[in-house]
């Protein structure tokens, strides 16, 4: 079972929080998070490791890649789907709102 | 930093929006009009959602009414400032289940800008759906609207409705 508070301080970490967002839109290998983010591959792998731990991602071999992804039986997923799911409908609230002009 | 010293939330999830309606208008479009907004696909009911209420009380309840007349609760009201802030009590666990004894707090405040309204949002308490840990499982792949799938294929639509 995951260690939800190994989870909680895996995610209080910003960039750690950036990079489960960004596995939210899709899976990605290490070189393509460092590419997309303010930090060194390196410094990638080591928080890809800690989310790793925390159960946030999974990985998986691709030829010679190692693929990351949001591990769907972890918190990070309910935080980021949740962040999404928000964003997507507050969207649509403001439509409405500028929309409506009476009801 | 010690992790296992302290309790470690979560960042709340915050959005700040800048609507250009007046604050009366933004918070009952909000408030009063969730239906009109709320993804459709996002429903507890296999008959599909006709409405989604909030009654306007501290203690009411924020619910969701089905195409078949059925309801389902969603939450309730613990604060209703109108139409400064509201304040409401999110009851789906990481099941997506209502959960009376379950709360994560979901606040919305509006601040007149001019003749635009800023809405600020935070989701918060979200370490709660950590207490229930061992019930968190991959239920997202079938939970209550099919997860990151459709929540994914709704982006693109939506994307590619523009």
């Amino acid at each position: 079972m995951a260690n939800s508070s190994a989870a909680f301080a895996a995610l209080a970490e910003p960039m750690r929080e950036a990079i489960v967002e960004r596995l939210a839109e899709r899976p990605m290998a290490v070189g393509e998070l460092a590419a997309l983010l303010p930090v060194s591959r390196p410094a990638v792998s080591q928080h890809l490791k800690i989310l790793k731990e925390a159960k946030l991602v999974r990985d998986h071999a691709e030829g010679t890649r190692r693929i990351y992804a949001i591990d769907p039986a972890g918190l990070g997923a309910i935080r980021a789907w949740l962040d999404r799911f928000w964003d997507q409908s507050l969207a649509a609230f403001v439509a409405a709102a500028e929309r409506e002009d009476r009801k | 930093m010690n992790v296992e010293a302290q309790r470690i939330s979560p960042a709340p999830i915050r959005h700040s929006l800048r609507v250009k309606a007046s604050q009366d208008k933004a918070f009952r479009i909000f408030t009063g009009g969730m239906g009109g907004w709320w993804m459709k696909s996002h429903s507890l009911n296999p008959a599909g959602q006709k409405d989604v209420l909030i009654e306007p009380r501290a203690g009411g309840r924020w619910y969701e009414v089905g195409n078949d007349g059925s309801e389902n609760e969603w939450g309730r009201v613990l604060a209703w400032e109108a139409p400064d802030r509201v304040v409401l009590a999110w009851q789906l666990n990481a099941e997506w289940t209502y959960d009376p004894d379950f709360e994560t707090t979901v606040e919305v405040r509006f601040t007149p800008d001019g003749d635009h309204t800023i809405v600020d949002f935070e989701h918060r308490d979200l370490e709660r759906f950590g207490e229930k840990a061992e019930a968190v499982r991959g239920d997202y792949e079938t939970g209550m609207d099919g997860g990151w799938r459709s929540l994914l294929d709704g982006y693109q639509s939506a994307a590619e409705a523009d």
